[in-house]
């Protein structure tokens, strides 16, 4: 089998146990203070680079990459990669706001100079839900892609991924270069080590700009307001099915 | 920072993110108390047969101590663990680890020598533990940094005005206030927040921070004194046995072993027993400080205002207050300290400071509000009379952990940081200027900390005011103590020749529930009042699941046998974050049995501290794990 380059793309988020509120400005959720962690679908992700290292061993998986595009604290999401076992990260460094599109245009490029031919991002990240970028990524690429994989495996240069759709599993079967989203039960993550941690600081860390890239990162969307659900009411007990149909058509309004 | 990914909560997480919170669904398993120190040997063999054909790394069971406090016994054979050496090991990542690191790596520059110092903090990142009121004295802060204004340190909010208040059940009553609680010159913070600022420095200066990182276990040489410290295993589960994703922990070495856990250190509370750090009879007292923060209305607002509360909702029996801080931002810190001698086991702290608010000095100010942040932790109360030796070969206690509070101005942190100081100091001497600690020399005794200590002003506070709290301790209750401490604070200034002490430990001062009557709590509404699974949310606490259960009985049949029947289960009430449930065993109809919730555990430390029976033993579990407070 001929060597392959894989790229993991993370994303700093806040941390799934947090309790988030809305700002006071209605414009989005607060983050000050907040903990940061690595989107849980890529740490899996960057888990099952390591796999694939593991598996089929270093002469076969030359290289993994970790990359991440946002603020100077997406560092430290990159260094969380790379004492997991990445081999070297970078970061664009942007404090803008992304969208997904603009993110898959940056990877983009940058998988335009390192020439992976394996392309592994979480499925989604759970701070906006978009689940677009690694689709979008494939667009423009015109890279085969393989999303929501439970089981990714390498067979002969080609790539075979089980992926977890609605109806069930299915089995596709893709040529290499592509592109691969994670889902939940491909992996579980391992735990960074403190010695990997300390090592991790010295792996190298690129930093570049989306204007290096010659990307536009541009909104397309303008968010108008940010508020929280609505406050659960109470439930009613109902004494008889009359009752529930006069509250369904009287009070509900839903008959 | 760098963090250990927790893994088996990537799924729950995820999952649980679908649906509504499910704390309240949450209910762990009794603990079966898989206690391998006490299996049999042939459980053992076989286990280790099960082991070598898993092809899983021959691991040692873990230092599950039988015996309550035992969080140092280690069992027989293990793997040896990776080593890292280092010149200071700091275990806690607090006011006053961080302020030891600080100073060292300041010395150090200042001197052009080198000095390895590594931090290791069990929160998920610096601050993600700490919780205090805070009205803070910034001395210390001054000492490391002068120009910490410059440099952004978050103290963006003087003190500026000082209230002290009686409690009836609708009145308010003014009180003159002694005047140690004259806050000027103060500033009022989110002490996690000042926390994580000190992290940063600490980094830039070239201290090994390690957050997400727990220590479990202390390591000592053969003689006794102290090695260095052992991280706990990753990626174990419920039974104790390792997962796939197991990770073994490691050992940090160091010339000394500066323990900074805050109150209650589960190390800490091993080594003083081992060590004999206290004289017999001594011991320490506690106090549980739950507290919220809001954003108020703006037009109720008073940057600034700090106003202290006794009284109401708390009998004259009961010693604590209540405190209510204007922060900047619409923001304010408000909390109730129960002190944790209390006798009636009917008696709740979470539902006392819940009647607090709806007191209606608190509830006009919170109306129109909303609720940002819940936490508790319990605090150090014992003064100079509890204070154990503060040092012993290869190590030193600092800040909250050896217990520096000066309980009647309910200020910690500056003592706790001037500890950290002064034990850097020493430390510096004794390991630059004096060479000392090298590999295969003796263990550092540093006695100079101690002196240092004693010539302190954290020890002249702490003697003005070492019979204020302990007065509170006569059949008067509050009423005494507020005549002595009246008089005390104001004229004698602890100029006399005696020293009152503590009774009894906390936990022995619990009378039997047929000496009391159930406390008849209003039921929470929801807008100002809360119930405790709501506020145990707000800590944004978790655990990552199938891990063993941190919360460690040395008996599993004493609760139900005596607990439940004697004090009524006090252990239902006096935890703040609903850890601890009796409820009906599906084994044996007609009985109870003990649950514990452990992944809604805030890591207050009041169980260990409380339990009639002490029979809790709070071990640490895997780094990362436990709150995340935000501006508290």
């Amino acid at each position: 089998m001929s060597s392959l380059r894989i790229l993991v793309g993370v994303k700093r988020v806040v941390d799934s146990a947090v309790k988030v509120r809305v700002n006071s400005a209605q414009t989005g959720v607060e983050t000050a203070n907040v903990k940061h962690s690595m989107n849980p679908f890529d740490e899996i992700a960057v888990e099952e680079a390591i796999r694939l290292r593991e598996k089929h061993g270093k002469d076969v998986v030359q290289e993994i990459i970790a990359v991440s595009c946002g603020p100077a604290k997406a560092q430290e999401t990159l260094r969380t990669a790379l004492a997991m076992g990445a081999d070297r990260a970078i970061h664009v460094k942007t404090d803008d706001n992304l969208e997904p599109l603009s993110v898959a245009k940056l990877l983009s490029k940058i998988i335009g100079e390192e020439k992976p031919s394996l392309v592994i991002l979480g499925k989604q990240a759970i701070d906006d839900d978009s689940n677009q970028t690694g689709q979008m990524l494939a667009g423009l690429l015109n890279w085969p892609q393989a999303t929501f994989a439970s089981k990714v495996d390498i067979k002969d240069g080609a790539l075979e991924v089980v992926r977890e759709v609605d109806g069930g599993l299915e089995t596709v079967s893709s040529s290499l270069p592509a592109v691969v989203t994670t889902d939940l039960r491909l992996n579980e993550p391992r735990y960074a080590s403190l010695p990997n941690i300390m090592k991790a600081k010295k792996k190298p860390l690129k930093t570049v700009s989306p204007a290096d890239l010659g990307v536009d990162i541009r909104s397309r969307l303008q968010t108008l307001r940010v508020t929280e659900p609505a406050k659960r009411q109470g439930g009613k007990i109902v004494a008889s099915v009359d009752e529930l149909l006069d509250k369904l058509r009287n009070e509900a309004k839903v008959l | 920072m760098y963090r250990s990914t927790p893994t088996t909560t990537t799924l729950s997480r995820v999952q649980a993110m679908a649906r509504t919170p499910s704390l309240l669904q949450r209910s762990a398993a009794t603990i079966s108390a898989r206690t391998i120190a006490t299996a049999s040997r042939a459980k053992l063999n076989t286990h280790r047969r099960q082991q070598h054909q898993q092809q899983l790394p021959l691991v040692r069971h873990f230092s599950v101590s039988h015996a309550a406090n035992n969080a140092e016994e280690t069992l027989v054979e293990r793997e040896p663990r990776e080593t890292m050496e280092y010149d200071i090991v700091i275990v806690g990542g607090g006011p006053a680890g961080l302020s030891a690191a600080i100073r060292l790596k300041q010395l150090a520059a200042k001197e052009d020598t080198e000095i390895n110092v590594v931090v290791i903090e069990k929160g998920g990142e610096i601050g993600a533990h700490t919780l205090s009121g805070a009205c803070i004295e910034v001395g210390p802060l001054e000492e490391l940094f002068p120009d910490w204004k410059e440099q952004g340190a978050p103290l963006n909010q003087p003190a500026l005005e000082d209230h002290m208040k009686y409690l009836t059940e609708n009145h308010a009553i003014p009180l003159p206030h002694p005047p140690q609680m004259n806050n000027t010159g103060n500033y009022i913070v989110s002490l996690s927040n000042v926390v994580k600022w000190l992290g940063e420095k600490a980094e830039e200066l070239g201290v090994d921070v390690f957050p997400a990182t727990a220590a479990s276990e202390i390591i000592y040489n053969g003689d006794g004194s102290v090695r260095g410290i052992a991280t706990n295993d990753a990626g174990v589960d419920k039974e104790f046995k390792p997962k796939a994703s197991f990770t073994p922990g490691m050992e940090l070495h160091g010339k000394l072993t500066l323990f900074a856990e805050g109150c209650h250190g589960s190390l800490t509370k091993g080594l003083i027993r081992k060590l004999k750090l206290r004289d017999e009879g001594k011991f320490q007292t506690y106090g549980l400080g739950i507290k919220e923060l809001w954003e108020v209305d703006p037009a109720k607002h008073t940057p600034g205002k700090i106003i202290h509360t006794m009284g109401y909702p708390l009998d004259y029996q009961t010693y604590g207050g209540g405190f209510i801080y204007h922060m900047e931002d619409n923001k304010v810190s408000l909390g109730l300290v129960v002190g944790l001698d209390y006798k009636n086991p009917y008696l709740s702290p979470y539902k006392e400071f819940q009647r607090f608010k709806s007191h209606p000095l608190v509830s006009d100010l919170l109306k129109g509000g909303r609720v940002l942040s819940y936490g508790a932790r319990a605090l150090v109360e014992g003064g100079l009379q509890s204070l154990p030796k503060l040092f012993f070969p290869g190590g030193v206690l600092i800040g909250d952990t050896a217990g520096f509070m000066n309980v009647p101005k309910i200020k910690g942190t500056h003592n706790a940081m001037q500890s950290g100081i002064l034990a850097a100091d020493s430390a510096y001497k004794a390991i630059v200027t004096e060479g000392l600690g090298e590999e295969g020399s003796e263990p550092i005794v540093l006695s100079g900390y101690e002196e240092a200590f004693r010539n302190s002003n954290i020890y002249k506070e702490l003697h003005e005011v070492r019979n204020i709290r302990p007065s509170f301790h006569t059949g008067l209750g509050i009423w005494g103590g507020i005549m002595w401490s009246g008089l005390d604070s104001m004229l004698i200034k602890g100029r006399v020749p005696f020293t009152f002490q503590h009774p009894h430990p906390d936990h022995a001062m619990m009378e039997p529930a047929a000496m009391h009557k159930p406390i008849d709590y209003p039921k929470p509404d929801g807008e100002i009042t809360f119930d405790i699974l709501t506020s145990v949310s707000r800590t944004g606490t978790d655990h990552a699941e199938n891990q063993p259960v941190h919360l460690r009985l040395a008996d599993k049949t004493i609760e139900v046998r005596e607990n439940l029947p004697v004090y009524d289960g006090p252990e239902q009430r006096f935890c703040p974050a609903g850890v601890y449930e009796y409820v009906d065993d599906e084994a044996k109809p007609g009985h109870k049995r003990f649950q514990i919730n452990s992944q809604n555990c805030i890591h207050c430390k009041t169980c260990d501290i409380k339990d009639p029976a002490q029979n809790i033993n709070w071990t640490v579990p895997e780094g990362g794990n436990g709150p995340q407070y935000v501006d508290t």
